[in-house]
């Protein structure tokens, strides 16, 4: 029974991660796709300042989730990754061009249009892989034994497109209210506008996925729409068209800092559901995190620095956001 | 070896090309984060300009530096999934939490506390400032302990069970799979590796600097460090080598044999060869050259102790004798070179010419990439060294790749080699640019390029009225308290 306990709070420790990275490196990646959009020169800068200090903590939550994925359910990842190989490899390369241009873009203004574009395409591969990754796991992996055994494109479908396009879709949200509170003037008024047409589009990608996703097997529909948990699964849909409207209010009332935290919790809402669908399988209908888990001693060793290290985790990446608080135009710190 | 494009080789092939070009970022930014650290110490205790002038030098370069270490890091933690999905299934309960404990108290240290310190300085301050730089070295110097403890479990595995099913499983004490037999050799050796590599850079930079104006101070002062750092480290690292050696000769005897060419065994002393070419399918070494009984002397220190050789491994069993036989001797030739330069430069020093003596700059020059060289010769001898296994007499590369289709491995390998070395191509040749920046007083920080925005004054604490400081001026003027 303990092993259960142990399985459960690594299930929701990797999901924490997989949060963290989705709405922190979110915003990151969405503000990488709406870089095109700004004026080139000085509101590019502004709009990478916003971001350069950070970027690289908000990536390294990928490195914890893939890591701990790898400690926590290695079987896990051992199907997953194969399954989604060419998304992986896809979001790998777009994560490197994403990457290196926060430094090359300031060391060689000759081709700063070069690594403009080097950071707006590698944000949206990144990010489009990401999304179909996601509906490659939800809707569902060949499994045989304990490995893979489908092809190396099953993961290419109409419903793993629709999810590149939401989670795409849904971080150029993130990263529009991100700038709208860390711009000013021309720039700040351009994320505003951003985030009515991002909210908007995000919102409509949500609903499209959550119709598709029920009906890719019996068991989310099941889940979903079951008496008596309707009245529970129906709170999300319900609450996340509140955070919507809410959202909408904020964007158009120009506020600085709710409509981020509203697409924040926006996100959260969409994970929650996620975790409704697919609990408590991590490859549908195959695999459930206790058939996934890493042994007791394995969990349990990493538990404990869990618990003592993610706290001053926390604690000194809050201290990094804290200095680099405030409105960027002024700053030149590139 | 044949030449035959499998998806189990397609799928080595890749990993060797991703792990050694990733290797070169870190086995440079470990060092150069703790001589940043240093620089910036000897600025806070001495307040002299030099310092800090040549701590905003070096970490512009280790801004770019870390940055390509980053994105090339991330595809290592997921490949083993990608391509060692089966390795990954076996020995992840043991491998994972290794891993997962750099995550944790590694990357997050680093990635944390890296904005303060690339761009941090006139927003907290020199103290604080000086702390997030002690962070990120002290990050690497973590990262490192757990990635070679996880290296080191795969080529001397202990504290694990088996399970019937042929997974590796921890047993009661984690301390014995951290640390396991080759790990303190591994760590001390790689760990030093990494700053002389950093030394003989920063050395060549600075040589560079000098032959082209040997009172540049600044150049003076960077050549001067680097070449402390190869004289007093590299009669070290040569020492701890020979541990290492030791080390591996009494746990992985089949890596040394093939290394040191020993296809037969030798039961009166063996010979220490200096050159042969190795040849796996006759197990002979071709034209050899070597040094009778010295090969006896050197690993048991005993002229005539009896040897076994490759004749005692069965075959499938054997590394590739060729590959470890040349990438060890490359890796030795360059140590020893490296401690003839501390040498010179101890001889230059008595003889006070170490800012004057062309040729002593113009070898120092030369050996600026032999660190990279070296480290990545002697990450070949070990890992290919472990071959045919991944977990070392246990479970064999062959049995650790992931199911995958031959064409799908091979356009992923495809798209590393382009996308490496067009990336991180370019971005080496803007470390060389600036490189060949000679270092001078006033040096900008990472952040303030030319068409950065202007600083404004307002926010900017005065030299008057720095927090850390208590008010007492800072050397150099308003400059340097930006």
């Amino acid at each position: 029974m303990i092993n259960y306990d142990l399985t459960t709070i690594w299930a929701l420790i990797i999901a924490f991660a997989v949060f963290m990275y989705v709405v922190m490196d979110g915003f990151d990646l969405g503000i990488g796709i709406l870089f095109p959009t700004f004026a080139k020169g000085q509101e590019r800068s502004q709009a990478m300042n916003a971001i350069a200090p950070v970027w690289d903590g908000n990536e390294t939550w990928l490195v914890l989730g893939g890591g701990g994925l790898l400690a926590a359910f290695p079987l896990a990842y051992a199907v997953i990754l194969p399954a989604t190989y060419p998304l992986i490899i896809a979001m790998l390369l777009g994560l490197i061009f994403r990457g290196v241009a926060f430094e090359f873009r300031w060391r060689d203004p000759r081709h700063e249009a070069l690594w403009d574009f080097a950071f707006f395409a590698g944000s949206l591969i990144a990010a489009f892989s990401q999304g179909m990754i996601l509906g490659a796991i939800l809707q569902g992996i060949a499994v045989e034994g304990r490995s893979y055994a489908g092809g190396w494109l099953d993961w290419l479908s109409p419903y793993t497109l629709l999810t590149g396009a939401g989670v795409t879709v849904g971080y150029t949200l993130l990263g529009s209210t991100f700038l709208a509170m860390k711009l000013t003037g021309d720039a700040e008024a351009h994320a505003y506008r951003l985030a009515v047409r991002a909210g908007i589009a995000t919102l409509l990608l949500m609903v499209a996925v959550s119709l598709a996703t029920p009906l890719l097997l019996g068991r989310y529909w099941d889940r979903w729409f079951d008496w008596p948990q309707i009245l529970f699964t129906s709170q999300v849909p319900l609450l996340t068209a509140i955070t919507a409207f809410a959202l909408y209010r904020a964007v158009k009332k120009k506020r600085r800092y709710r409509p981020f935290v509203l697409s924040l919790l926006l996100f959260l809402l969409g994970m929650i559901g996620l975790g409704v669908s697919i609990w408590p399988y991590v490859v549908p209908d195959s695999i459930t995190i206790w058939d996934a888990a890493a042994p007791e001693r394995s969990q349990s060793f990493m538990l404990v620095g869990t618990l003592v290290i993610m706290p001053i985790i926390l604690a000194y990446t809050g201290w990094a956001y804290w200095v680099f608080r405030g409105k960027v135009a002024d700053e030149g710190y590139h | 070896m044949e030449l035959d494009l499998t998806a189990l080789f397609l799928a080595r092939l890749q990993f060797a090309f991703t792990v050694s070009f990733h290797f070169i970022f870190p086995s440079f930014s470990i060092g150069l984060a703790s001589y940043l650290a240093v620089l910036e110490a000897l600025w806070l205790r001495t307040k002299k300009p030099i310092y800090l002038d040549l701590f905003r030098y070096w970490l512009k370069i280790f801004a770019i530096t870390f940055a390509m270490g980053v994105v090339s890091g991330i595809v290592m933690s997921y490949q083993f999934g990608t391509n060692w999905s089966v390795f990954s299934d076996k020995a992840g309960g043991v491998l994972g939490p290794l891993m997962a404990y750099e995550v944790l108290t590694a990357f997050f240290l680093e990635a944390g506390f890296l904005g303060v310190m690339l761009f941090g300085m006139r927003k907290v301050g020199p103290g604080l400032h000086f702390a997030a730089t002690l962070m990120v070295a002290i990050g690497t110097l973590i990262s490192a302990f757990w990635i070679l403890s996880a290296n080191s479990w795969m080529h001397t595995p202990t504290g694990y069970e088996l399970t019937p099913d042929g997974r590796f499983v921890p047993g009661p004490s984690w301390w014995t799979i951290i640390f396991n037999p080759s790990f303190p050799y591994r760590l001390i050796h790689t760990v030093i590796a990494s700053y002389l590599t950093t030394a003989l850079v920063v050395g060549a930079v600075g040589a560079w600097h000098l032959l082209r104006d040997s009172t540049n101070a600044h150049a003076r002062k960077m050549f001067s460090m680097a070449m402390w750092m190869a004289a007093l480290v590299a009669p070290v690292q040569i020492f701890v080598g020979d541990q290492h050696g030791l080390n591996t000769h009494e746990h992985q005897p089949a890596k040394l044999m093939a290394l040191e060419g020993h296809y037969q065994s030798y039961p009166d002393g063996a010979p220490l060869y200096l050159f042969g070419i190795p040849n796996d399918r006759e197990q002979r070494l071709d034209y050899a050259l070597g040094i009778p009984k010295v090969g006896s002397l050197l690993l048991e220190h005993d002229l005539n102790a009896p040897m076994a050789g490759l004749d005692t491994v069965p075959d499938e069993d054997q590394p590739p004798a060729f590959i470890i036989f040349w990438s060890f001797r490359i890796m030795v030739g360059i140590g020893f070179l490296m401690l003839g330069l501390g040498l010179w430069s101890l001889i230059a020093r008595v003889r006070r010419r170490l800012y004057d003596w062309r040729g002593l700059h113009r070898a120092a020059l030369i050996m600026g990439p032999s660190g990279f060289v070296a480290v990545i010769a002697g990450w070949v001898t070990t890992e290919v060294g472990r071959q045919p296994f991944t977990v070392y007499g246990l479970l064999r590369t062959a049995d650790s790749v992931s199911p995958l289709a031959a064409p799908a491995v091979a356009t992923s390998l495809l798209a590393f080699v382009i996308v490496y070395f067009a990336v991180f191509g370019v971005g080496t040749w803007y470390i060389l640019r600036l490189m060949a920046q000679a270092p001078h007083a006033h040096e900008d920080e990472p952040g303030d390029s030319e068409r950065a925005p202007l600083r404004t004054a307002g926010i900017t604490p005065g030299p008057t009225q720095n927090p850390q400081r208590g008010g007492e001026p800072l050397p150099d003027g308003p400059e340097e308290a930006r």
